[in-house]
């Protein structure tokens, strides 16, 4: 195992500090828009301001991330959108239900 | 090179129907998937899963597979097939261009058996037409400590990457990274390292490297998104009389004023000392009155005398029942 240190990497806060536009995202997705805008009005991503029109939209780069386990979703277990937004959801939930247990837990342990 | 037994990854039987099959392959899909699944070893037994479903679920590859594994017995860990094991058999086409694990190299096993799975890193250098693709984003789980994010720090992080030996295949090599780690990151958030992916093909970007933050579970403090709480245990007389009280928080020792008359679940906001994130959290200490274990025969007198003075107080009155 090479233990050299390569180089130190500072790390940026995908949901704070990066917006990409929705030509972007197409792009990183390899997805054409009309993909992107039915993900929106599912609400599996939000862009900030979406009231202005398409090409103004400006995503928080975690949509990435959220968009590309969708994909993984419908291609490896065979669901469809519908399928891969309502486990995203379920996702987002199970998430914060662990970290509200291991709180818990961790609380419960101290007392 | 190992064996590896298809039908006791999927988990059934090798007189299974190919319906079986594809419903155990399924069940097991999902309950693996490295987008759902906690398990540590997801990723590698997803992987696994959908290489025994590239060749169970196609009757052809299956025979062959079958009239190989009666040649192996259990815990033969040295595997050669015989060199004529696919005689008679037929393969039709690139069938391993199937969506599953696409992205993954096949074991040795199954490479050895079957060839190659058509997509992944089998790609050629051949002059004037050579192609440049972005390498794919890599994602990993950090978790870190609540000070970590009050402070900002640097982390060692070993990750197993892909690279390209010398002789055009990928392999696995770990690798250590440093990595600085923003002030303010809340729980379920990802940070970004530009370039720290899979590296590009010919020479194109590498990908970027995502680390979704959780937080080690802390014996003090409770976190939710960018607020942290603290239970502070108070004797009556400080709840009944109001006090100055030394509190501990992730920034060090605040000296805290309770308020006259404050009952236990009551809580007080300190503004902008929770997690410093875009929008900084607070900081909530939640009082909770705790009396020593043992009172003396004063203490208790005392305590009558201001039950005779108080005789109206119920505090069950909420209840009413």
């Amino acid at each position: 195992m090479s233990d050299k240190i390569i180089k130190c990497s500072t790390g940026i806060i995908v949901e704070d500090h990066e917006y990409l536009s929705l030509v972007k995202i197409c792009r990183y997705c390899c997805l054409p828009a009309e993909s992107i805008i039915t993900m929106v009005e599912r609400g599996m991503i939000e862009p900030i301001n979406s009231s202005v029109s398409y090409s103004l939209w400006q995503f928080p780069a975690s949509s990435l991330i959220r968009i590309k386990t969708a994909l993984r979703l419908q291609r490896d277990l065979e669901v469809n959108l519908a399928g891969a937004a309502l486990a995203l959801e379920l996702l987002d939930e199970i998430k914060q239900l662990r970290r509200q247990l291991a709180n818990l837990q961790a609380r419960g342990n101290s007392n | 090179m190992e064996y590896k037994d298809y039908y006791q990854i999927i988990g059934v039987d090798k007189d299974a129907s190919q319906q079986d099959i594809k419903r155990a392959y399924r069940k097991l899909a999902r309950k693996y998937h490295p987008d759902v699944s906690q398990e540590s070893d997801a990723e590698a037994r997803f992987k696994d899963l959908g290489e025994a479903y590239e060749v169970l679920k196609d009757p052809e590859k299956r025979n062959a597979y079958d009239r190989l594994g009666n040649n192996w017995k259990a815990g033969q860990s040295n595997f050669q097939p015989p060199p004529d094991w696919d005689t008679d058999f037929v393969f039709h086409g690139d069938s391993f261009t199937g969506g599953h694990a696409s992205n993954q190299k096949f074991s040795d096993f199954f490479e050895t058996l079957f060839g190659q799975s058509g997509t992944g890193f089998q790609y050629h250098t051949s002059g004037a037409n050579q192609f440049q693709m972005r390498g794919d984003d890599s994602h990993a789980k950090i978790f870190i400590d609540l000070e970590d994010s009050y402070q900002g720090a640097n982390r060692v992080l070993t990750l197993n990457t892909t690279v390209m030996g010398a002789d055009g295949q990928p392999q696995l090599k770990p690798r250590n990274l440093n990595v600085k780690i923003p002030k303010g990151v809340i729980a379920g958030q990802n940070i970004r390292l530009k370039g720290q992916g899979l590296p590009g093909i010919n020479g194109a970007q590498s990908g970027d490297l995502y680390l979704e933050i959780e937080f080690n579970p802390h014996s003090v403090y409770t976190i939710n998104a960018a607020d942290v709480s603290i239970e502070v245990p108070i004797s009556p007389w400080e709840a009944a009389l109001g006090a100055k009280i030394n509190i501990p928080t992730p920034t060090g020792t605040i000296e805290l004023k309770i308020p006259e008359a404050i009952s236990s679940g009551k809580t007080v906001r300190l503004k902008q000392r929770g997690i410093p994130a875009k929008q900084p959290g607070s900081f909530y200490v939640i009082f909770k009155i705790i009396l020593p274990e043992k009172l003396s025969d004063e203490e208790k007198n005392l305590y009558q005398q201001l039950q005779e003075t108080n005789n109206q107080f119920n505090p069950r009155r909420q209840l009413a029942w």
